[in-house]
C-alpha cells in the first residue's frame, strides 16, 4: 500500500503513522453538550465505502494527512493536507 | 563563559569504503531552520543572497550557502548564517548541534541507498539539487543528491552511529557481492 503525499509523493505505508477516523478534526466547543463530546471521542461510523482518516507522514515531511478511501473495494481516491484545510493552521 | 569545543557526531571517524563508494562525515557546519511565518514571503529577503525558498523537495544554491526544503514550510540553511533580519518574516532555528551529515560519494551511490531507502533515488527519479525525506532504515533522514556520483545525507545526531553503521555495513555487503561475482568460474560451453 501506498500513500500519495501532497508534498512528497507517493510513498511506502511504513513512512506513515495512523492516527485515526477523519472525525477527530471536528472537534466540539468547549461548552458543547456531553452528548457531543461523548460522540467526538467514543462513537464511529462503520462505513461501507467512502470513509476518511488521518495519518501522519512521520518517516517524511511530518505533515498530518487527510486521506479518503473506499473500504469496499481498499482504493484510495484523495490525500490531502490537514493544514490547507479551513482552520487547519494558525493565522498570522 | 566557559570555551566549549565543538565536536561533530562521530568525531575522528574515518570513512568508510567498498564497492567503489566513499562514506565519510562531513565537516562540521552550521544548520539554521528556516520556517516562514504565515503568509509571508520571503523572496525580498533571500534574493539578494542568491536564493529562492525552496519547494517540495528541491534546493536552491549560491555560493557555499545551500538552502534546503526539510518539510511543509521549513527549510534548512547551510553553508553559513541566516541573514540578518530574517527572523522578523521567519522563525530562524540554530539546529547545529541537532544533526550529524555523511558524505556519500561514488558511481552507485543510489543501489547502496536502494537497500535502505524505499523511495527510487535514481537520477533520472531524483536529479540533483533534489531533496528527500525519508526513512534510512528506521531512521528518519534527509537526502539531497548534491552530483551524479554524490549524496548529502543527514540524520538526528542522536542516530548518527546507527546511520553510520547501516550505510557501512551496506558498502560491506556491496563489496562482498562484486568480489563473490568476480571469483565466480566462468561457465564454459557443454562438451556436445
Ligand atoms: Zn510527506
Amino acid at each position: 500500500m501506498r500513500l500519495t503525499c501532497p508534498l512528497c509523493g507517493p510513498r511506502d505505508r511504513r513512512e506513515f503513522t495512523y492516527y485515526g477516523a477523519g472525525d477527530y478534526l471536528s472537534r466540539p466547543d468547549p461548552g458543547a453538550p456531553a452528548e457531543a463530546w461523548d460522540n467526538y471521542l467514543h462513537l464511529r461510523d462503520n462505513p461501507a465505502g467512502p470513509t476518511r482518516d488521518l495519518w501522519y507522514h512521520d518517516q517524511g515531511c511530518a505533515a498530518w494527512l487527510l486521506v479518503s478511501r473506499n473500504t469496499i473495494t481498499h482504493e484510495i481516491t484523495g490525500v490531502e493536507l490537514v493544514a490547507d484545510r479551513k482552520g487547519g493552521r494558525d493565522e498570522a | 563563559m566557559a570555551e566549549l569545543i565543538a565536536k561533530t557526531a562521530l568525531d575522528g571517524q574515518r570513512p568508510a569504503t567498498g564497492a567503489g563508494l566513499v562514506l565519510a562525515t562531513l565537516p562540521p557546519g552550521p544548520v539554521w531552520s528556516i520556517a516562514p511565518f504565515p503568509g509571508v514571503d520571503l523572496a525580498p529577503v533571500l534574493a539578494p543572497l542568491g536564493l529562492a525558498f525552496p519547494t517540495p523537495g528541491q534546493s536552491s544554491s549560491a555560493g557555499d550557502l545551500r538552502l534546503i526544503w526539510t518539510g511543509r514550510d521549513q527549510a534548512f540553511l547551510l553553508g553559513g548564517a541566516a541573514p540578518p533580519g530574517l527572523e522578523a518574516f521567519a522563525a530562524v532555528t540554530d539546529q547545529t548541534g541537532a544533526w550529524a551529515g555523511f558524505s556519500l560519494s561514488g558511481e552507485g551511490g543510489e543501489a547502496a541507498l536502494a537497500r535502505l531507502v524505499t523511495p527510487d533515488l535514481r537520477l533520472a527519479a531524483f536529479p540533483v539539487g533534489h531533496v528527500i525525506r525519508t526513512a534510512l532504515n528506521h531512521i528518519p533522514a534527509i537526502i539531497l543528491r548534491e552530483g551524479r556520483a554524490g549524496f548529502h545525507i543527514r540524520v538526528f545526531r542522536s542516530m548518527a552511529r546507527s546511520a553510520w553503521h547501516e550505510l557501512a555495513a551496506v558498502l560491506e555487503r556491496l563489496a562482498a557481492r562484486q568480489a563473490a561475482e568476480q571469483a565466480r568460474p566462468v561457465p564454459t560451453a557443454p562438451v556436445g
